[in-house]
């Protein structure tokens, strides 16, 4: 019947437009199945029922295809794995959900990935979790999954569960996911948070403040322009050339997302009770990402980065550890920003460039845009 | 990118220090207006290099601190109306009022938006009719024109849902107010460079000649600052007192004519209270009667609205000069960025953050890490 009526309803544009149009694939006689004919989500494919069966169906499954996944069991079967386990989870928030160099989806494989990264394991595999507001449009959807899906092929980890559900409009930004990742630890390469010893080169591998301000320049309510594009990317590759090229001599590791260079710093100088003593000059700023900060009244030392890392090396690996990093793409701007100090333990000062003195803190929310 | 970096240079800066020891055969006390310029010289430490030259007191010159508590209060009472769509500066969001600040009102459902410019709460306004749209008009002269431009493009547009809710005040009267009191200190002005590239430097001119005082229209960059204190340092020594222009890059003696015009349109002069000094006369800008209508405390009667001052907060004495941040008995214990007392703990601009933000009196000893 639904089919019946259907062919009845795609004849009528046909006929009218029978001179000068050829008929969509959207109108085309093949495929009867009724969710092709939406452009946005709608509570239904959250239903449990044959829209869900179909969302999985045609979006999702051929993009993540994996023997793991391709099971649809309530959970996925893997294989044992050898030695300690690192889980890691995190949650995906971003407006817009698309911006220059990359959008959420990008940002969800990314992440999860470097946070087993920094703890020096290996990555396995990957879940990801999806909420879904409705009214989404699925062509955003789609680039996100795409994107999704190329992130965890190039990095060779395959998303092996999933779940996705539909909140109804104005409950959820858009859509929301979130990934967990599982990874395997190596016997000789343990970076973490408290390795930070005095004496230490504070290294970091790219430019810094990208990502926050790429998403900022993308905002409807800013309108400023930019060519300023996101750093998303993963940083396994850095890693291993850490651990082939100086590999213990790697003590802490840190990607600074949310709260930035100065966050990430404090809370290895504080885990490891050291101090860290910045070079205001030394900082690996980009000239738009300088001057779009100055126009708002922000800190790029506060601002988000998806794509660098802050490493602290021991003081005679400092040259090897900076040319490994900047033998890789990602890592050409990798710059020694300061060093591990005993002192002022905690706390991270900075030495400004007209020679002055300062303490860079945590901040206690976000950074707000000053007025003048 | 030349046009920031260059006023950074570290050379350059240490040859400005060595010159301002050099000039200075006493150490003279210099105000720098504008919160702005604090937040540079805290930030970059120049208070520290110049110090036994120069001692910096810190101006009244940050419009979040100086916006009455009962203004604030008066924003909280509109912003929690289902009716309101409230706009604002993101710095007035986390400024308390005699209970809370605009961030838990939006908590409890408050309709509260950051903007960048009051125009896009015009737009605002026009997209949804149904609602009425405030915006936070704080600020000085610098802010005055865009939000000026705000009540104009609004009637432009036949606009009756769009109102200011204005806390405007104005430098000099304040200078006044300083050179005028008692025990006043202060020696010579670092003038806002960004108020005088609408104003002018002309407005000075009397005040540097009636007091005696060197006025100086000083940037923002560090380089800026130390150049401006150079150039009052050598005044001072050579009992000059003018207005100077170290700004010149962006400052003309007249200022921005059309845009003080469009202020004049729109505002006039009032009586302003300022938080924690109290009121100065004719220190202030109000919405002229023509433009009735767009006055958010007329409109939406909020006069009875009155507040009174925490006893412990000594912001009135830190806008004044008169206490350095950490010498009020609550810096950094009943009072921090995270909790609040005063409005000069929350800005970016405000002399109490930027101190305990850049760690002043947590920092250790400079010089030898």
């Amino acid at each position: 019947m639904r089919g019946v009526l259907q062919l009845r309803a795609r004849a009528r544009p046909g006929e009218r437009g029978s001179l000068t149009s050829t008929a969509s694939p959207a109108n085309g006689p093949a495929c009867p199945v009724p969710q092709s004919t939406y452009a946005h989500v709608q509570l239904g494919h959250g239903s449990g029922g044959k829209l869900s069966a179909a969302l999985l169906r045609e979006r999702f499954l051929p993009r993540f295809d994996n023997p793991a996944l391709a099971e649809l069991g309530d959970g996925a079967v893997i294989e044992a794995l050898a030695g300690r386990i690192v889980v890691s989870t995190d949650t995906f928030v971003v407006a817009p959900l698309e911006f220059p160099g990359g959008n959420i989806g990008t940002l969800a494989v990314h992440g999860t990935l470097n946070d087993l990264a920094m703890m020096g394991a290996v990555p396995r595999c990957l879940t990801a979790g999806f909420v879904l507001e409705e009214g989404l449009p699925f062509d955003v959807l789609d680039r996100v999954l795409e994107a999704m899906s190329g992130a965890a092929r190039a990095a060779g980890v395959p998303i092996v569960a999933g779940d996705t559900k539909v909140v109804e409009r104005g409950k959820a930004d858009g859509m929301f996911v979130n990934t967990t990742g599982i990874g395997v630890l190596r016997d000789d390469f343990r970076p973490g948070p408290r390795g930070g010893r005095p004496g230490d080169a504070v290294l970091v591998s790219g430019p810094i403040g990208r990502h926050g301000m790429a998403v900022m320049a993308a905002r409807e309510d800013l309108r400023f322009q930019s060519t300023i594009t996101s750093d998303t990317a993963a940083l396994a590759p850095l890693v291993e050339l850490l651990r082939d090229r100086v590999g213990r001599a790697v003590h802490a590791l840190r990607d600074p997302t949310r709260g930035g260079v100065a966050s990430a710093l404090n809370e290895l100088a504080q885990a490891a009770g050291v101090g860290v003593e910045l070079e205001d000059h030394a900082l690996p700023v980009p000239e738009a990402v300088a001057a779009a900060c100055a126009v708002l009244g922000l800190d790029p030392l506060y601002v988000a980065n998806e794509g660098i890392l802050l490493a602290l090396v021991s003081p005679e690996a400092s040259e090897p550890a900076l040319t490994a990093l900047r033998s890789h793409p990602l890592g050409a701007g990798a710059a020694r920003i300061g060093t591990v100090v005993a002192e002022h333990r905690g706390l991270v000062t900075l030495k400004t460039r007209v020679g002055g003195s300062r303490i860079v803190d945590m901040l206690p929310g976000d950074q707000l845009p000053r007025i003048c | 990118m030349k046009y920031l970096s260059e006023y950074q240079d570290g050379d350059v800066a240490r040859g400005l220090v060595q010159r301002i020891r050099a000039t200075a055969t006493r150490r003279w006390v210099l105000m720098e207006v504008c919160g702005g310029q604090t937040h540079t010289i805290v930030r970059q430490g120049i208070d520290e290099l110049i110090d036994g030259a120069v001692e910096l007191i810190h101006g009244p010159g940050c419009p979040v601190c100086v916006t009455p508590l009962e203004q604030i209060d008066r924003a909280l009472h509109l912003a929690a109306r289902p009716d309101v769509i409230f706009t604002s500066f993101g710095d007035m969001l986390r400024v308390p009022g005699s209970t809370i600040d605009l961030q838990q009102v939006r908590a409890q459902g408050g309709d509260v938006r950051v903007v960048y410019s009051p125009l896009d709460a015009v737009e605002l306004a026009r997209r949804h009719p149904t609602r009425e749209v405030v915006f936070f008009a704080v600020g000085f002269e610098t802010t005055a024109p865009a939000n000026a431009m705000a009540v104009w493009r609004a009637r432009q547009l036949g606009l009756t849902n769009f109102s200011l809710l204005v806390s405007h005040v104005t430098v000099p009267p304040a200078m006044t107010a300083i050179l005028e009191s008692a025990d006043n200190r202060v020696q010579a002005f670092l003038a806002a460079g960004h108020v005088c590239t609408v104003m002018g430097w002309w407005e000075y001119e009397s005040l540097a000649a009636r007091y005696r005082v060197p006025i100086v229209v000083t940037g923002f960059e560090p380089l800026d600052i130390l150049e401006g204190i150079l150039l009052a340092v050598r005044q001072l020594e050579e009992g000059r007192h003018v207005v100077e222009n170290q700004y010149v890059r962006a400052v003309r003696r007249d200022g921005n004519r059309p845009a003080q015009d469009l202020v004049l349109k729109v505002f006039r002069l009032i009586d302003r209270q300022w938080r924690g000094i109290g009121p100065i006369p004719g220190s202030g800008l109000g919405l002229r009667d023509e433009f009735a209508g767009f006055d958010a405390e007329r409109k939406f009667a909020l006069g009875d609205i009155r507040a009174t001052e925490p006893a412990l907060c000594r912001a009135g004495d830190v806008l004044r000069g008169k206490l350095k941040p950490f010498e009020c008995p609550a810096f950094g214990r009943e009072c921090t960025p995270e909790r609040p007392l005063g409005a000069p703990m929350v800005s970016s601009e405000g002399t109490c953050a930027a101190y305990y933000n850049y760690g002043r009196a947590r920092a250790p000893a400079s010089g030898d890490h």
